[in-house]
């Protein structure tokens, strides 16, 4: 009962999540580099979807932490951390594609999305298998 | 610095970004479930055993949004030209970086920042600081060849 409502939950979760990534231009990659163009002509835009999805999320993850899933302290900064994510940002900004858009985008049948999770998914087999540890959560 | 307005879109933005907190929101009040994607991806490939139906669950809903709202989740051309084998290795970059870093643009990004995390600080700094970098240096490269 308790996995069936976790997977009915999640689903909705995924296709509100969804909608929220095709609503606020997150699925197009020329919008997503005109975001880090800085220097360039930039568009801010997508600074406002991260800052919209926390003035919903930080109250609510507040609020679980103390009360209903009491959580660890957080852990260490290693340096896996930190060149995973710089790793991640060239590929990002190479392709305009973080995780969430790319595997929406190629659902809906872009042949370079496509080509962009199925190169991704590698990759994260690749983590797996050599740099990864204690992955019990994303 | 010059600011796009023409393609600024702060309505359409913080909208679409308030429904993507409210999933992260209701993912985690519900289940104590992180709604990262890489995470969520990776370890439903990884084939993980914890009773792992609900990032499937997850991922079909992620899919489907494009039918709920009856045309092509985008896509398209990006800001730059960038060839297919260079688009694999962005992929692999992707992929790989974000399973050792254990989150991506929604978990470290929006969940985590959400809850406060220094790691999650540090690595959206990160992500973001390489991708603007990485952006500068196709710009230049686009302009050398012109």
């Amino acid at each position: 009962m308790r996995r069936l409502v976790e997977g009915g939950v999640a689903g909705v979760a995924g296709l509100l999540f969804g909608i929220g990534l095709m609503v606020s231009g997150m699925v197009e990659p020329a919008k997503v580099q005109a975001f880090l163009d800085v220097g360039g002509r930039w568009d801010p835009s997508l600074a406002l979807v991260m800052g919209g999805a926390i003035a919903v999320a930080l109250p609510v993850f507040q609020w679980g932490r103390r009360s209903r899933f009491p959580a660890p302290p957080h852990g260490p900064v290693e340096g896996r951390l930190i060149l995973g994510s710089l790793l991640f940002g060239v590929g990002w900004g190479l392709s305009g594609y973080c995780p969430g858009p790319a595997l929406l985008v190629a659902a809906g049948g872009n042949g370079e999305a496509m080509g962009y999770v199925v190169a991704m998914g590698l990759g994260m087999m690749l983590g797996t298998r050599f740099g990864a540890r204690d992955l019990e959560r994303g | 610095m010059i600011i796009d307005w023409a393609q600024f879109t702060p309505g359409a933005s913080l909208g679409g970004g308030a429904l993507i907190g409210l999933a992260a929101a209701l993912l985690y009040v519900v289940t104590g479930r992180i709604a990262g994607v890489s995470g969520i991806f990776g370890e439903a490939l990884r084939g993980a055993r914890d009773g792992g139906g609900w990032r499937w669950a997850f991922l079909v809903g992620l899919a489907a949004a494009s039918w709920v709202l009856g045309g092509q989740p985008s896509g398209g051309e990006g800001r730059f030209d960038v060839p297919l084998p260079v688009l694999f290795v962005a992929g692999l970059l992707t992929g790989y970086g974000t399973r050792i870093a254990r989150g991506c643009t929604s978990g470290h990004g929006v969940c985590g920042l959400s809850r406060l995390s220094p790691r999650s600080l540090v690595a959206v700094s990160c992500f973001m600081g390489a991708g603007m970098v990485t952006v500068a240096v196709l710009r230049w490269l686009s302009a050398v060849q012109a």
